[in-house]
């Protein structure tokens, strides 16, 4: 018995081997069109080796215009938010994990219901606020609802780190004579790092990528981040140079890349984009 | 996800009761317990409620682009329009269908399939797919929509792989277009299924399937009468969150067809887009969004219900 179910299970590793080898198949070629497009001199629509190695693409896309300026905007969008949503995340989740009081679960159960609003939906209405208020077309207004349509999601994330830090060490600080502010600061965040880094590289990830925001609440062209500026390959300049393109997405695409690669294994297991997603 | 429990902090403050860490430090909890959520709350305040609040109040106005001094109140006009209105059932029925088509069917079967796979394939091969899968889910939203732009379209790969197999080609974003956007999503959004799904597995007890391959169940009955059985409640939360995700696409099909051809691929999104500034009836377009919010909502609620054990 014992042998037929091992080679039973060899020949089923085989077969799901094969069966994820052509899912994977299939799942790549787009992601091989982006990387081999990018080193062809004479890239198309469609994937194939390349008539020959070159950099010309990533040389003739690497100026202020197409690429640096972009980049910049989209940095200081993304990291004035994630300052933002992490700080006010990290604050709120401070009483909601170490105080007990009737108004948490309301609060809690408010903030994981906002998680899940298609926030989509309401990019016209605020459209519509920020003409009133004249925030639109301005990076703060944009920061702002950037860090607000991230904050629920990361005050959960970050009250369910925050529950893992055992309380005695604080209540040892206190003692100790710090105060409250002292004790995060000093015990509970350092002991939260990874958590924090979760956060704080989620939120990046998710800003970073985001089209629909910028897309509406920016109009200057100078202050447009990647996600939106990458159109302009379609739009304004004639025939689409797919090569430029494909170099531009890879260099656009790699730091949210590399970010997610340095938090995997936090992030693993899916419960980050689910919040609360426990079998 | 349960508060650590501290019998001195939770009750509330009651000068009989005052435990005595609590009487050394008198006056600073009840403010330790206010202060720190005042800027977020003021954020999500200002920024979302406040929003949100005003979506359902413009819902129901002519409020418009340009050229209008006031705006007035119209009650639920926008809404009836809506109800009569082709291009608006056009988009209700093509936002069913990508969300059956790329959620319900594509990510959540493809996700569950490849993470069952995971389990029994070896290490290597787990690796490669895994970080294939994921990294299609990681790329920036426009980045996707390019990607996929250039596999579906005439002179694209997928036209290259079917000629190559001598089968029939075609302009897969003027003929199906809402096919091509549904798959661009699956491509897109199967590696969160994929991830919700493998964590579920891995909490199943390996006793219990070996138990079952002992007494002879094939793989078939395995998966029905204990895998599925055990990760329903995974299920139940995935199928939410793929619903809420894939309502609100946006830049994956603006990117790959802009709602087009002639509309056959504009979800509720896009249409509301169009009609708030293309046609510039702000109202109206809000109107449609407030529909999006509701929907959105429900699905929401409904997911609370599903962890309300787990708060």
């Amino acid at each position: 018995m014992a042998r037929t179910l091992t080679s039973r299970r060899a020949s089923h590793r085989l077969a799901a081997d094969a069966g994820l080898l052509v899912v994977a198949a299939a799942f790549v070629l787009p992601l091989a069109w982006v990387v081999l497009s990018a080193l062809d001199p004479h890239a198309d629509l469609r994937v194939k080796l390349p008539d020959g190695l070159t950099l010309d693409n990533f040389d003739a896309v690497m100026t202020p215009e197409i690429t640096f300026t972009p980049l910049l905007n989209s940095l200081l969008l993304c990291a004035g938010g994630t300052l933002l949503t992490v700080a006010c995340a990290a604050l709120a989740a401070y009483p909601l994990s170490r105080f007990r009081s009737r108004f948490n679960r309301p609060f809690l159960l408010t903030v994981l219901f906002a998680t899940s609003l298609p926030i989509t939906a309401i990019m016209v209405p605020v459209y519509a606020l920020f003409v009133q208020v004249n925030l639109i077309d301005t990076m703060e207004g944009t920061i702002f609802f950037f860090a607000a349509s991230q904050l629920p999601f990361a005050i959960w994330l970050m009250k369910n780190f925050m529950d893992g830090v055992p309380k005695e060490l604080e209540e040892a600080a206190w003692t100790d004579g710090a105060s409250s502010l002292q004790s995060l600061v000093r015990i509970v965040l350092p002991l939260m790092g990874p958590g924090v880094a979760v956060v704080t590289v989620f939120s990046f990830v998710m800003m970073w990528g985001n089209f629909f925001v910028p897309f509406m609440l920016l109009l200057t062209p100078d202050q447009m981040p990647a996600a939106v500026s990458i159109n302009e390959f379609f739009g304004n300049r004639g025939t689409v140079v797919y090569g430029q393109l494909a170099a531009f997405s890879i260099l656009y695409s790699t730091p949210v890349i590399l970010l997610y690669v340095l938090v995997a294994r936090r992030l693993g297991g899916g419960f980050a984009l689910g919040g609360a997603v426990k079998g | 996800m349960s508060t650590a429990t501290d019998p001195g902090l939770e009750k509330r403050p009651g000068p009989a009761a005052a435990p005595p860490r609590r009487a050394a430090r008198p006056r600073r909890v009840p403010l330790l317990r206010v202060l720190p959520l005042t800027p977020a709350v003021v954020l999500l305040l200002l920024f979302l409620a406040g929003p949100i609040a005003y979506c359902a109040y413009i819902a129901f106005t002519d409020l418009q682009l340009t050229g209008q001094a006031e705006d007035s109140f119209v009650g639920f006009e926008n809404f009836t329009t809506a109800f009569g209105d082709d291009a608006f059932l056009n988009a209700v029925w093509l936002t069913l269908v990508f969300t059956v088509i790329s959620a319900l069917v594509g990510q959540n079967t493809l996700g569950l399939a490849l993470a069952a796979l995971m389990q029994r394939a070896s290490k290597p091969v787990r690796t490669l797919v895994g970080g294939i899968v994921i990294t299609a889910w990681v790329l920036p939203e426009v980045v996707a929509g390019f990607l996929l732009y250039a596999f579906f379209r005439r002179e694209g790969t997928l036209n290259a792989v079917l000629d190559w197999l001598h089968l029939p080609t075609q302009n897969w974003l003027f003929t199906l277009p809402i096919l091509a956007v549904s798959f661009a999503n699956v491509w897109r959004g199967t590696a969160f299924s994929m991830l919700v799904y493998s964590a579920a597995l891995n909490e199943i007890p390996k006793e219990i399937t070996e138990a079952a391959e002992v007494d002879g169940a094939g793989g078939w009955r395995r998966l029905w009468h204990i895998t599925l059985p055990m990760i329903r409640r995974s299920i139940g939360t995935n199928l939410m969150l793929i619903t809420l995700q894939t309502l609100s696409v946006f830049g994956l099909i603006w990117v790959m067809t802009r709602g087009g051809p002639g509309g056959r691929s504009q979800t509720l999104p896009l249409f509301m887009y169009e009609e708030a500034f293309q046609k510039s009836m702000i109202g109206y377009g809000t109107a449609v969004a407030l529909l999006l919010l509701v929907v959105g909502s429900l699905f929401s609620v409904v997911y609370l219900r599903l962890l309300r054990t787990e708060v």
